[in-house]
């Protein structure tokens, strides 16, 4: 178990070097930090007093090496566009990203299983084919004008749901969340169905044409023979078997609502790190691109990590055989 | 005494898009408390539909369209799903052929046998748990306390091919089906597993539907033996009649086709041509087409089940109406 894990972290490393790779190569040769930093007015010493102390006449690996060294003890340098330390800017806005996909994430689960579950049970009941063809519709239409059609209903029309920001935040130690108030709550709601939306559609699909392949399966056909009730083969038996493959998607998936939550941070004005990065990517913001870069591969590598030991307590045929087989 | 089964004038009908196929009709036998009766027939014959319709389980689109099946006296073959639910596993226990694909890999063994006996006999978990170590023991699994606790995939596959046969013997039906519960075994533990159903079946009296292509295991095992043709029953009766004088032409060039030394053949082995497949059955007798024997009422009319001497069969050779009449029959008749 323990080999397992450290095997994991040890193929994560190379994932990690190749973006810190680029995060690095982006943060140096993108742009001229040296002449963004300096303004109009300087002179040559100053420029070399500049290039010296940022370290940029020094060979390229020892600029990377001192690069990794900062970034693992959480130095990027500051921010061009707010020169406060880029850290600090992203530790602000984690919180409000982080819960963001925490819901969103929640929503497609908790609906799309379910919803998964149903569709592949009864694949011919009329509301069946109406979940099918409102999962249509939630893969093709883009993300932000989802958000854009329940801005105006909800908001514009309805008036009962807030349009933008995350409405009032408490401060719990460094984190600020929204989660405890009503008008945090609330604020919620909106950007979590829009983020989640293509996830749960997704969620739902993959466990229908799990549901309908493991129902086909001879161990489920005995198990009707010996006389189990459907409540027991189809949740205790046939949802369990469709579980390691729904993990796998649902973890990345995961990763994608972080990563892709920029879109409907922009719509919903959430003052998260995707808002952070467009901001950035705007003004050519370089180290803040770089270390929003790095967070997101990590946030990738660990949930992998943390799927691949969902799939050992689901599967016993892993624990045996080692790590190295993945699924079926 | 009374059947413990009777099915009579079973029809099976798949509808598909180019029209209905009959995957079975007309097939008739009962099996008596505590008898073996043995199913043999070429691939495609009927013989896994036949137990899937016994047990209830026949897989959508395919559905019983006549005749009855009764269990004790009582029509089985017409009750809804969750009555059919409680029948399954108390009443009729059911065996597969592949064992690496019956359990549920994601559960234990006990876990698995737990729940059946639970669920079908209403006892608490600890009883229900000391049950199953029992069984484990009776199916003749080493350590059963150590290995009720295993996952499937810890056992070799005869092993779980006994573990199976626990599962469908623990909530102690009358009747087992059991599909063909060897083949899929190494050769060398396929005489073990059956020696241990047979001792079972015997010992606790319960009636079995053995599906095989094995004909020795068919002669060592079964009382009577039915042999099956493109969805209907050839000729059935008791087992010694039948493999040393069988009385339809099918069923003669079955056995003249087992080497007399080594019975144990995979398969049966070929008789010129092959079985028609269900939407191309000819009219008149199924097998005309391959039977030495056709003669012109053959391929008009379809033979029913006449006494043979011992078997039935469904031969027109035995109708004492028929033109052509074989030699045995007018001996008989
Ligand atoms: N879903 C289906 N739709 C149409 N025909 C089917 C379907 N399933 C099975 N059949 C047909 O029903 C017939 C009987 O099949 P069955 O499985 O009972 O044969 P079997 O005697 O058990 O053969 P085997 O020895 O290969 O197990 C076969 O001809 C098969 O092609
Ligand atoms: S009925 Fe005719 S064709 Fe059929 S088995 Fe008998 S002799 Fe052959
Ligand atoms: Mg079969």
């Amino acid at each position: 178990m323990l080999a397992f894990v450290i095997s994991r972290i040890l193929q994560a490393l190379p994932v990690m070097a190749v973006v810190a790779l680029i995060s690095f190569a982006m943060f140096a040769y993108v742009g001229d930090p040296v002449a963004i930093m300096l303004g109009q007015d300087f002179t040559e010493a100053q420029r070399q007093a500049l290039v010296a102390s940022l370290g940029l006449d020094q060979p390229f690996f020892v600029q990377f090496a001192k690069f990794l060294w900062n970034a693992l003890h959480g130095e990027f340098g500051l921010s061009y566009r707010l020169s406060r330390p880029v850290a600090e800017l992203i530790a602000e806005r984690a919180p409000a990203t982080l819960e963001l996909a925490f819901c969103a994430a929640l929503v497609s689960i908790c609906i799309g299983v379910p919803m998964g579950v149903y569709t592949g049970l009864y694949r011919n009941s009329w509301l069946s084919r109406l979940f099918l063809t409102f999962s249509l519709i939630g893969v093709s239409l883009p993300t932000f004008l989802i958000g854009i059609l329940l801005i105006l209903v909800f908001s514009v029309w309805l008036g009962w749901l807030p349009s933008f920001g995350r409405g009032d935040t408490v401060q719990v130690g460094w984190w600020s969340t929204g989660l405890l108030t009503a008008s945090g709550l609330k604020a919620l709601i909106l950007p979590s169905i829009t983020l989640g939306l293509f996830q749960l559609t997704l969620i739902m699909r993959l466990v229908r044409a799990e549901m309908l392949e493991v129902l086909r399966t001879d161990y489920i056909k005995f198990a009707r023979a010996r006389g189990l009730a459907n409540r027991v083969i189809h949740f205790g038996h046939a949802l369990k078997n469709t579980l390691v493959p729904v993990i796998t998607v649902a973890g990345l998936q995961l990763g994608g609502i972080i990563a892709f939550a920029i879109v409907t941070e922009t719509v919903f004005q959430w003052p998260g790190m995707g808002l952070l990065f467009i901001q950035s990517v705007n003004s050519a913001d370089i180290p803040v691109m770089a270390a929003y870069l790095m967070l997101i591969a990590l946030v990738f590598v660990t949930i992998n990590l943390v799927v691949d030991l969902l799939y050992y307590a689901v599967d016993p045929r892993l624990r045996v055989g080692g790590g190295a087989a993945r699924g079926h | 005494m009374a059947p413990l089964l009777e099915v009579r004038d079973l029809r099976v009908e798949f509808p598909t898009r180019r029209g209905t196929l009959t995957a079975l009709d007309g097939v008739s036998f009962d099996i008596a408390p505590g008898e073996v009766l043995g199913m043999v027939g070429e691939s495609g014959a009927g013989k896994s539909m036949t137990g899937a319709a016994i047990i209830g389980l026949l897989e959508p689109p395919g559905r019983i369209a006549g005749g009855e099946i009764r269990l004790n006296g009582k029509r089985i073959d017409n009750l809804p799903y969750e009555q059919m639910r409680r029948i399954r596993g108390r009443e009729i226990g059911a065996i597969f052929q592949d064992p690496l694909t019956t359990l549920n890999p994601l559960y234990t063994v006990g876990r698995q046998l737990v729940e059946t006996i639970q669920s079908n006999l209403g006892l608490d978990a600890a009883e229900a748990r000391r049950r199953a170590v029992h069984w484990l023991e009776q199916v003749g699994i080493p350590a059963a306390a150590q290995r009720v606790d295993s996952y499937p995939h810890e056992f070799s596959g005869g092993m779980r091919q006994r573990v199976v046969i626990a599962l469908a013997l623990c909530a102690e039906p009358k009747l087992i089906v059991a599909d063909e519960p060897t083949t899929a075994l190494d050769v060398s533990i396929q005489a073990q597993v059956i020696t241990l159903l047979k001792g079972l079946a015997r010992d606790k009296g319960t009636s079995m539907m053995l599906v095989t292509h094995d004909m020795g295991v068919i002669a060592e095992t079964a009382d009577r033996v039915a042999v099956m043709y493109a969805g209907r029953i050839a000729e059935i009766g008791p087992v010694r009649e039948v493999v040393k004088h069988p009385k339809h032409p099918y069923t003669r060039g079955l056995m003249a086709s087992i080497p007399p030394l080594d019975r144990r053949v995979e398969k049966l082995a070929q008789i010129d041509g092959s079985m028609p497949r269900l939407s191309a059955i000819p009219p008149g007798c199924a097998f005309n087409p391959r039977c030495p024997e056709v003669f012109g009422r053959c391929r008009v009319e379809r033979p029913v089940l006449l006494e043979a001497g011992g078997t039935r069969a469904a031969c027109w050779l035995y109708d004492p109406a028929s033109e052509k009449r074989a030699p045995e029959a007018m001996r008989h008749g």
